[in-house]
């Protein structure tokens, strides 16, 4: 049997104020061909464009009017012809007229059809929907507007409204978008038509839905509140994962020049005898094993059916409980919806009780699901009241899959409460992430929620659908780039973090990662891991590195680690390392005081591994250094706070006397001013 | 039950975890043992059944599998139960409230092993186990040591898997017990046996095996002896005690640990200092006492779920980018997967032998075996070509034949062959393709919590947490200590142990300090992040949900960290409702007073506690329990309870009724029934045309004498379209082969 052939008609406003977007129109547009091709090759598909600088429709040519309005591809089955046309549209020069548009395409789908065809018939409307229709010949805009609603529906055509209207610019002219948004708003109640307007470039992609997929009914029945009380419902389900096109294995044993070769590849199984490598077994010589334990367990498919565990189809409700109690992670699956009976207004009404005082109440319903007679499986769900504002959805529900007892691992992790205070945030951090979450808000009050799933498309399949047809014309091509639009979703929005540079640049610093190189961190994590035996070996875990965080105190623990000597000569050569950073990396002094502490502690570490000179030449290397970088702040900072050079009588290696050392960054003080 | 119970634990190296017990309520000894052995298993590391893997398989790339399994060191448990049959241990006590029989603590050592055991081989088979009886007149060891029994079946080595077998017969050793293995008294003063020293050398030979390093080695003591050396006195005392301890630190210096069960009766309480506190090494600092909440019941112990215990693995290692290359290392677990029951094998009907299977790949126009095909292809541009002419062709294996065929085809339609091509991609560029995102989580912003509507779902959701170090217990005695209260908790029953997650290291500050300050102020603003997971088998947008520590007497509930939701992309969601929408005009919307019915309702059915871990999935039940009966060769299956089942007897309190009475009023006023039965709206064509058919299978079908034709065996005179109005009209299947119809026929008349 031939599935039913769906029409689609494309009505494109490429009117001035559109070409902005229209690249992205193209995209959408070819997606959606390209996914026709695929999985509904018998679809038809015709494009009308709208505010274009020629006119030729039929309607002109009959009747007169309707300038501006070409029918770029007549309707007919969808084909590479179409795709090509939908990748370069032509810009148009003038304001486009939505209504027009619809009645040329009316007429053409009442043409070509008529009550022949018995598929859907769709009419899908892309527009900004900002330039002015013209005054109908008789009666009111709203008039005319109502009357091809009506003629639509009578027509059992359904039509889809994609207004963009992006960053709204100066020109826009308020009173007229208000004029044409009422407009459309009939078209929306008189047809079942799906309006939508959107802000982002990105939304355009998923706002057109690309593949009509037929939907049926997981369970239609009863939905058993209790023995006496059942409510007529029909399911379906709500979200399902689009996955990759499925491809087949590709065989190039057959000759070049046989073109009707199918280069398939057939997957064969063969279940063979453990003991006779020959011998074949066909499926009534086998019979399935459990393991239990190390032994596994025969039982045939009639044993089998006569123990295993049989529900009774029905969908039941075992109570009502706090929504608290049940926690967002724990949905296990994709969603159903749960509608009332069409046509049924008892179902309809119970369930919208049910659905509003849930709603009120906060609470959550649980169920158990049998979908299907003979299924050996029941799950147990969640059931949570989706409340519809427009007038002509009714109120629903959606069920989430929620785990049985055996489906949760109780894993246990450390409580942050134990964790040592250097793991924990300071008030001050804890501020910048703050700050950051709130600015970084991706659904900003009175606008648009960015990336919203409903519009947000899968950029894999577009690339992958893009690639297709490259390759097509070139079979050598590489792998297109991620197109730039939808890069939006992968990455962050560039723009939104140059706006917010200085919370972000503060969000960093408070936690001391600035220019942290990243593979710094990834080497840091294999050293770590190759020294990890011989720490337990030693049965202590010391530290091994010093950090951005406590430096000091790492110093300190790592100076006086006694499995080897070399711990004492990395601590002095890392402490060296991280004030110089310190110093280098301080905007006006902020760093010094961390900087100075550090000095500190390695002053007294160097006295007490009898390493002077290791600290003197160091101090004066960074005295010398701030000279010559204009951070001669630093030396001042030092000076106030009678840091001296490693004496004699401090130590015995040292070569410096009392009076030199106490004597050095006094000196040098004057030598920069 | 007024329970007495004193847990003694110490941290000592990593894998010995010691506790004591002082307990006078043997049922809640039995109940403590049977829990302790599990929550044991829990907390240590085994190695993953291999068809668990299945759950990861989809989530990373190979190499990643490998990589996750960084914190399995530990992959086995070998255990040994060394139980004491000295006739102490055969006095019966007092019979308690629940059951009116006389119970002895070799029974309840006995029935806490057997119960253990039926779990574990189902939920850890790999691990070994041998079962040892000191103080007894037989022996049976490697050794050929006296009063030591090692109970074993044939095809098993001593400490080896459990089987079917070895379960079967040890619940049936008890009644055989004293005729095959026989009691005795253990140490007394005449001899020079020492049988405690002799059992815990036999122990020790028995985990001989394996490696300290990969496998955790325990040995089991149950007695009810406190005082084993009590009878003798004198220097040969001393010397035995000695030499008995010096036995069990050889043991332990040999990774193998020690741990007492200790059964002690309502008259006197075991004493562990006496000699057994000396033996495990416990020292009066290390003590913590423990009063946990007493009484529980044998029943609860054993419907024990037949839980498969999955080990605590990193599934993935994440890169979280946040802002300009600030990027923290995190760790993704999986805390909630579907279960399902393990795999299937194929065997041979008759020797019951597991069968091989191999897969080839044949290459369709010239029947050639082709091996590791690389490339796969997508039909593009090409309309549907004639199906049966290509089935033809394909059968027909002839060449020419086939030229012919195609050469037909070409004729009947030309423009197909034109305009069809096979677009051919290798896996480089598949993987390419997907390779949308530079980093493996890019942080993208933040939403307010209720822009996470219920539909955006499409998986079990990954639970993050800082990446951190696995060192021993003894370096992390720091971090445990702090939270040592909260670490060493024990569910209500007894001895949960939170595992003391293995430790953090240092290194990782800043990334757990950022952790925790995003991780914070999203609970405060109530904001979930969204991010983009630039996973290589499915990238997508993900919401992350900040997660609050709950911790509920004394137990974490919930772990602190980040789950992480894939959501849907506008492809994967379906627009029921507004599709839906357009057959029925305007829809109405309940009043005030149905929706406070409605209410009212609620609040009669309304479960109060509920928690997602409280009801067990009826279908894996059974399927373990099915199991159980089979390799048992038991006759009949036990019962599950099916807690998914509504309260019927709750559903008919009273106040119920009568809420739902008042709820159906208001919503169908007197004709409710009239409504749900036939007032369907109008039937749809297709259910009227069934209904046609059925009807027209049943006029038609009382034209025959179906009794009769199977009688004589002439229903194969039927035709097919004859016999199916029987089919119809009785309502079963109608397809198959004839035969299969006519059989299927047959077995509904009961012949």
């Amino acid at each position: 049997m031939l599935r039913k052939q769906d029409a689609l008609l494309l009505l494109l406003d490429v009117g001035p104020s559109m070409h902005s977007v229209l690249p992205e129109i193209e995209k959408a547009c070819s997606l959606l061909v390209q996914k026709k091709m695929i999985y509904s090759k018998n679809d038809e598909v015709g494009i009308v464009l709208f505010g274009a600088e020629d006119t030729d429709n039929e309607l002109t040519t009959e009747v007169g009017g309707y300038q501006h309005v070409v029918v770029l591809k007549k309707i007919k089955v969808v084909d590479g012809d179409i795709l090509e046309a939908l990748q370069q549209l032509p810009r148009g020069t003038t304001d486009g007229d939505f209504l027009d548009a619809v009645i040329v395409g009316m007429d053409m789908l009442i043409k070509k059809f008529d009550q022949t065809n018995k598929g859907k018939k769709r009419l899908c409307l892309i527009t900004n929907a900002q330039c002015p229709i013209k005054e109908p010949y008789e009666g009111t805009k709203e008039e005319q507007v109502t009357i091809i609603a009506k003629q639509l529906t009578a027509h059992g055509m359904k039509m889809e409204s994609i207004i963009f209207r992006g960053k709204l610019g100066q020109d826009a002219n308020r009173e007229i978008m208000d004029e044409n948004d009422h407009l459309l708003n009939i078209f929306s109640k008189e047809t079942s038509t799906r309006l939508l307007y959107l802000e982002n470039p990105i939304s355009l992609f998923g706002a057109l839905r690309t593949r009509n997929i037929t939907l049926v009914t997981t369970f239609r029945g009863d939905l058993e509140i209790s023995p006496k009380l059942s409510i007529k419902v029909m399911v379906y389900k709500k979200t399902a994962e689009e996955k990759f096109p499925t491809l087949k294995k590709y065989s190039d044993k057959a000759p070049s020049n046989d073109q009707y070769a199918t280069h398939e590849l057939k997957i064969d199984y063969e279940y063979k005898s453990s003991e006779d490598r020959d011998k074949v077994l066909s499926p009534d010589q086998r019979i399935k094993g459990y393991p239990y334990g190390p032994q596994i367990v025969p039982i045939s498919r009639s044993e089998w059916d006569a123990v295993k565990f049989q529900p009774e189809k029905g969908v039941k409700v075992l109570g009502f409980t706090d929504s608290s109690n049940v926690f967002r992670h724990h949905y296990m699956k994709d969603v159903y919806v749960f509608l009332p009976q069409p046509g049924n207004t008892g179902a309809m009404l119970a369930l919208s009780a049910l659905a509003r005082a849930m709603k009120e109440m906060d609470k959550v319903a649980i169920l158990r699901c049998v979908w299907r007679k003979g299924q050996s499986n029941v799950s147990i769900g969640v059931l949570t009241p989706n409340l519809s504002d427009k007038e002509n959805i009714p109120d629903s529900f959606y069920l989430n899959v929620i785990p049985f007892a055996e489906d949760v691992r109780e894993f246990q992790f450390p409580s942050f409460s134990n964790f040592p205070a250097s793991w924990k945030p300071n008030g001050q951090q804890l501020e910048a992430a703050a700050n950051l979450i709130k600015t970084l808000d991706l659904a900003p009050h009175g606008q648009a929620e960015v990336l919203l799933p409903d519009f947000t498309t899968n950029p894999v399949l577009e690339r992958f659908y893009r690639f297709l047809e490259l390759k097509s014309k070139d079979p050598d091509v590489a792998v297109p780039p991620i197109d730039d639009t939808l890069k939006k979703i992968t990455e962050p929005d560039a723009d939104l973090l140059l706006q917010n540079k200085s919370v972000i640049d503060s969000f960093c610093r408070s936690f001391e990662l600035k220019g942290q190189p990243l593979k710094k961190s990834r080497r840091l994590w294999g050293e770590k891991r190759s020294s990890t035996n011989d720490v337990i070996e030693n049965a202590s875990v010391k530290v091994e590195k010093i950090g951005d965080l406590t430096p000091a105190q790492d110093f300190e623990a790592l100076i006086s680690r006694r499995d080897s000597p070399d711990w004492v000569v990395k601590a002095i050569k890392e402490m060296k390392n991280r004030i110089f950073d310190l110093v280098e990396d301080s905007h006006e002094g902020d760093n010094y005081p961390k900087a100075f502490e550090c000095l500190v502690v390695l002053r007294k570490g160097c006295i007490l591994e009898q390493e002077p000179k290791q600290f003197n030449d160091f101090l004066k290397h960074i005295c010398n250094f701030c000279r010559e970088n204009r951070l001669h702040t630093f030396c001042q900072y030092l000076a106030s706070k009678d840091l001296t050079l490693i004496s004699k009588t401090e130590a015995v290696d040292s070569d410096v006397s009392d009076e030199e050392a106490r004597s050095f960054l006094v000196e040098s003080e004057p030598k920069v001013e | 039950m007024d329970g007495r119970v004193a847990i003694l634990l110490i941290v000592r190296p990593f894998k010995s975890l010691y506790f004591v017990s002082n307990i006078w309520q043997p049922l809640s000894v039995l109940g403590l043992a049977q829990q302790w052995l599990d929550e044991r298993k829990e907390k240590l590391q085994c190695k993953m059944e291999l068809d668990a893997d299945d759950f990861f398989r989809d989530e990373e790339d190979q190499a990643e599998a490998q990589e996750s399994l960084l914190e399995g060191e530990l992959s086995k448990e070998y255990v040994v139960y060394l139980v004491d049959a000295s006739p102490k241990m055969f006095n019966t006590l007092f019979p308690t409230q629940e059951h009116q029989k006389l119970e002895s603590h070799f029974h309840i050592a006995i029935s806490c092993i057997s119960q253990t055991l039926k779990t574990q081989i189902i939920t850890r088979s790999y691990d070994q186990v041998a079962i040892c009886f000191f103080n007894t007149r037989e022996k049976k060891n490697l050794q050929d040591l006296k009063s030591v029994f090692v109970f074993n079946v044939p095809e098993r080595e001593f400490l080896d898997r459990p089987t079917a077998r070895l379960i079967k017969e040890f619940d049936q050793l008890e009644e055989s017990f004293s005729k095959n293995i026989g009691s005795q008294h253990g140490i007394v003063s005449d001899t020079r046996e020492n049988s405690l020293y002799n059992a815990i050398w036999a122990a020790q030979a028995l985990l001989r095996k394996g490696s300290a390093k990969t496998v955790d080695k325990r040995i089991l003591l149950f007695t009810n002896d406190d005082d084993p050396f009590g009878s003798i006195k004198g220097a040969a005392k001393s010397d035995m005690i000695r030499m008995t301890l010096q036995r069990a630190k050889d043991a332990q210096d040999l990774g193998i640990s020690i741990e007492i069960l200790p059964l002690s009766c309502p008259d006197e309480v075991f004493k562990i200092s006496q000699f057994y506190a000396d033996l495990i090494g416990l020292e009066g600092d290390d003590l913590v006492d423990f009063m946990p909440e007493a009484g529980k019941k044998l029943e609860d112990m054993n419907s024990q779920l037949r839980k498969r215990m999955f080990t605590k693995r990193i599934v993935k290692r994440l890169k979280f980018t946040i802002v300009n290359g600030v990027s923290i290392e995190l760790n993704s677990y999986a805390l909630v997967r579907h279960t399902e029951p393990g795999a299937v094998t194929w065997l041979d009907s008759v020797t019951n032998l597991p069968l091989k299977i191999e897969r080839t790949f044949i290459c369709a126009d010239t029947g050639a075996v082709v091996e590791n095909p690389t490339k796969q292809f997508l039909p593009y541009k090409k309309k549907n070509i004639n199906c049966t002419i290509w089935g033809i062709a394909i059968v027909a294996e002839n060449r020419s034949f086939w030229n012919l065929i195609i050469a037909n085809y070409l004729f009947w339609d030309k423009s197909v062959i034109e305009g069809g091509q096979n677009i051919t991609f290798s896996m480089e560029q598949l993987s390419e393709i997907k390779r949308i995102s530079t980093g493996q989580l890019n942080l993208l912003g933040f939403k307010p919590l209720s822009c996470l509507r219920d539909y955006y779902n499409l998986k079990p959701s990954s639970f993050l947490y800082p990446s951190y170090e696995i060192t021993s217990a003894r370096d992390m005695i720091n971090v445990v200590l702090v939270g040592f209260k909260q670490v060493l908790t024990f569910q209500k029953l007894g001895l949960r142990l939170i595992g003391f997650t293995n430790l953090v290291s240092k290194g990782t500050d800043s990334s757990m300090c950022i952790f925790i300050a995003l991780h914070r102020s999203m609970i405060q603003l109530n904001r979930f992040a969204v991010a983009f997971s630039g996973s290589s088998s499915r990238p997508q947008l993900v919401a992350l949900i900040a997660q609050e520590e709950v911790i509920q007497s004394g137990i974490q509930i919930e772990p602190p960290g980040m789950h992480m939701i894939y959501l849907p992309y506008s492809d994967d969601i379906r627009l029921v409702e507004e599709r839906y929408s357009d057959t029925s005009g305007m829809v109405t919307k309940a009043s005030s007073d149905q929706i406070k019915r409605a209410a009212d309702l609620i609040k009669r059915v309304d479960l109060k506690d509920f928690s997602v871990c409280q009801i067990s999935n009826p279908a894996l039940q059974r399927h373990y329990a099915v199991l159980q009966a089979l390799a048992l060769e038991e006759d009949d299956v036990p019962e599950m309870k099916d807690e998914t089942l509504p309260d019927e007897e709750g559903l008919a309190r009273p106040g119920v009724v009568r809420a739902v009475e008042e709820f159906k009023t208001s919503i169908y006023g007197d004709n409710y029934d009239e409504q749900n039965e036939h007032g369907i709206g109008k039937p749809t064509e297709a259910s009227k045309k069934r209904k046609a058919m059925v009807e027209f299978a049943t006029t038609e079908c009382k034209q025959y004498d179906w009794g009769e034709l199977a009688d004589t065996g002439k229903l194969k005179d039927l035709t097919v379209v004859e016999l199916k109005y029987y089919l119809t009209a009785h309502n079963l299947p109608v397809s198959g082969k004839k035969e299969a119809i006519i059989s299927r026929i047959l077995s509904h008349m009961g012949k």
